[in-house]
């Protein structure tokens, strides 16, 4: 590269603009799915938690071990059972991170439910199935948002890593540009992978607003 | 009526919450629990509405065996109130209020019509039904939950401290309130608190419990301040059981004098016939401080308080409207004083 070379060749993004779409789309996919997958078995795994005390330690233990693995050695086991390239390889284990922040979430939030709220739950008379459809889960729903806010935005990094296998969405634009020692496409990735995790992290901000306007005194009522 | 038939609560570790209780809490009246912490009176309130089941005894509710009554069905029946409002956070306040009602399957609007009916007699202003819980102040929410708990209109009504948490201005006015609502409503209430003044102001009926889950005494709240049982309830009850107990002594036996002298005093009035002081005999001396008491309305407390005020030493009788009824002599206060003593149930 000569020293007229800039960071960024917009031509070089023009041409290759459908091939960044594509990319977009894959990492778009493949880190909403885990997230998804992860707040729909975490619901259940944390309402058995909050139910069965005992049960929570081990769980959060479990998933603290397997946060810890690093993400490029699970997908590497992975390759045998699920193929290299493949999405599900990537998924999988961005599920289990997910888990590792949402079902504390869940019971976080099912613990932020005030006592007083529950006991007069009770007192007017909800049944269990009603209570926890009605009130528990309405009052856990800030805290349980706040969760799939983390679990969302490092779920949009760690795609990324996929790359390594075959499979990263974006980032493939970085190995890409570190091979060809050419800064664009990881300009590009860069960029995109940050415009996606802003994006994601204020849709959901919205969404707490609108869904849960009650929610900015959970302290105090 | 709810009675209470020999009812214990032991927990596991053998702590005895409640010990062998036999009480009647009478239809259509305010009866308050109180007692220190520890007594068992929150305890013996959760009860009634199966929030904690007894170990032993029975708990009737017009003759019906609570144990025998599904939790939710019985609890939709019977109010309840507790100390942090216990409001849900996520409802709005007319949703909040109309909490019973959904849970008996009536329609919304049904049930939002009548959620506003009971906003307005609880005297909020109808503008918060569409707030969330944490835009009101604490008493505001206190009344949120009276209304709530009234929403279905149940017979019955739980209240365990529902105004402790409140300052004592909004407390007061909160107790005034209750008063009236029951004045109106004339509901079956079990009241818990641990403030015996409290207990005294509302109470039809007061029973004093003692740690362990013993019942010490159970009285209207004149009889407990001028006959304590035992020395417990005498301690509890605190200073001027005599005054306080005056408080259930109307004055409206008092003799009065139309007159507006005593002797060394007169009363200056103002052209309507409103009591300005009292001017001493002979020339110079300005008005002296006076105390009033509206003797329809007022209790021998009030008339005692009256001429404590004065240095004539007399209380000043007036009408509803302020207007001077005439003069209180200390003889005839004295006389009515007298007999309130001799006659310790009357009230």
């Amino acid at each position: 590269m000569g020293d007229a070379e800039p960071l960024v060749r917009w031509d070089w993004i023009g041409r290759n603009w459908p091939s960044i779409q594509t990319l977009l789309v894959d990492h778009v996919i493949m880190a909403l799915v885990p997230v998804l997958l992860g707040l729909i078995i975490a619901l259940p795994l944390g309402l058995a938690s909050v139910r069965w005390r005992l049960l929570y330690q081990p769980t959060v233990s479990l998933m603290n071990v397997v946060y810890s693995l690093p993400s490029l050695a699970v997908f590497i086991v992975l390759i045998p059972l699920t193929g290299l390239a493949e999405r599900a390889t990537v998924i999988i284990p961005l599920t289990f991170y997910s888990l590792a922040v949402l079902i504390p979430a869940v019971v976080d939030g099912l613990g932020s439910v005030p006592d007083h709220v529950s006991q007069s739950a009770v007192a007017m008379g909800f049944g269990p199935m009603r209570r926890l459809l009605q009130v528990d889960l309405p009052i856990a729903v800030p805290v349980v948002l706040a969760g799939l806010r983390v679990a969302t935005v490092s779920s949009i990094s760690l795609v990324s890593v996929g790359a390594l296998i075959g499979r990263g969405g974006l980032g493939y634009l970085f190995i890409d540009g570190w091979q060809r020692q050419f800064y664009t496409p990881i300009v590009v990735g860069i960029v995109l992978v940050v415009a996606l995790a802003v994006l994601a992290d204020g849709l959901l901000v919205l969404a707490q607003r609108l869904l849960t306007p009650w929610a900015r005194a959970r302290r105090t009522a | 009526m709810i009675t209470f038939e020999g009812v214990t609560k032991r927990y596991g570790d053998g702590t005895v919450a409640v010990d062998n209780l036999n009480l009647q809490v009478p239809t259509g009246a305010i009866t308050v629990f109180v007692g220190p912490s520890g007594c068992g009176k929150t305890t013996s309130l959760r009860m009634i509405n199966r929030m904690i089941d007894a170990t032993e005894g029975r708990i009737l509710l017009d003759d019906q065996d609570v144990r025998k009554i599904d939790p939710p069905t019985l609890r939709r029946g019977i109010g309840y109130v507790i100390q942090q409002s216990g409001l849900f956070p996520h409802r709005k306040i007319v949703d909040n209020v109309a909490t019973v009602p959904y849970l008996l399957g009536w329609d919304k609007k049904k049930a939002r019509d009548r959620a506003m009916e009971l906003l307005e007699r609880v005297g909020l202003d109808l503008k918060m039904a569409d707030r969330y819980p944490f835009q009101l102040s604490g008493g505001q929410q206190q009344r949120v939950g009276v209304a709530r708990a009234l929403a279905a209109d149940p017979p019955v009504l739980l209240m365990d401290e529902p105004f402790s948490a409140v300052d004592p201005v909004v407390r007061t006015s909160l107790q005034d309130e209750l008063l009236r609502l029951q004045a109106e409503l004339q509901k079956t209430i079990v009241f818990v608190t641990h403030d015996i003044d409290e207990a005294i102001k509302l109470g039809d009926t007061v029973a004093v419990f003692r740690v362990g889950g013993h019942l010490a005494q159970v009285a209207d709240p004149s009889t407990l301040l001028a006959e304590p049982a035992d020395d417990f309830v005498e301690g509890f009850l605190g200073r001027d059981r005599g005054i306080r107990r005056l408080s259930f002594v109307s004055a409206g036996d008092l003799a009065v004098r139309s007159e507006a002298v005593v002797p060394g005093w007169s009363v200056a009035l103002d052209e309507d016939n409103r009591p300005l002081g009292w001017r001493p005999d002979g020339d110079g001396a300005g008005l002296q401080p006076f105390g009033t008491v509206d003797l329809k309305k007022d209790s021998l407390r009030a008339a005692l308080d009256a001429a404590l005020l004065a240095p004539s030493g007399c209380p000043i009788a007036v009408d509803g409207d302020g207007r001077f009824a005439g003069v209180v002599t200390r003889e005839a206060l004295d006389e009515a004083l007298t007999r309130a003593t001799r006659g310790p149930s009357d009230g």
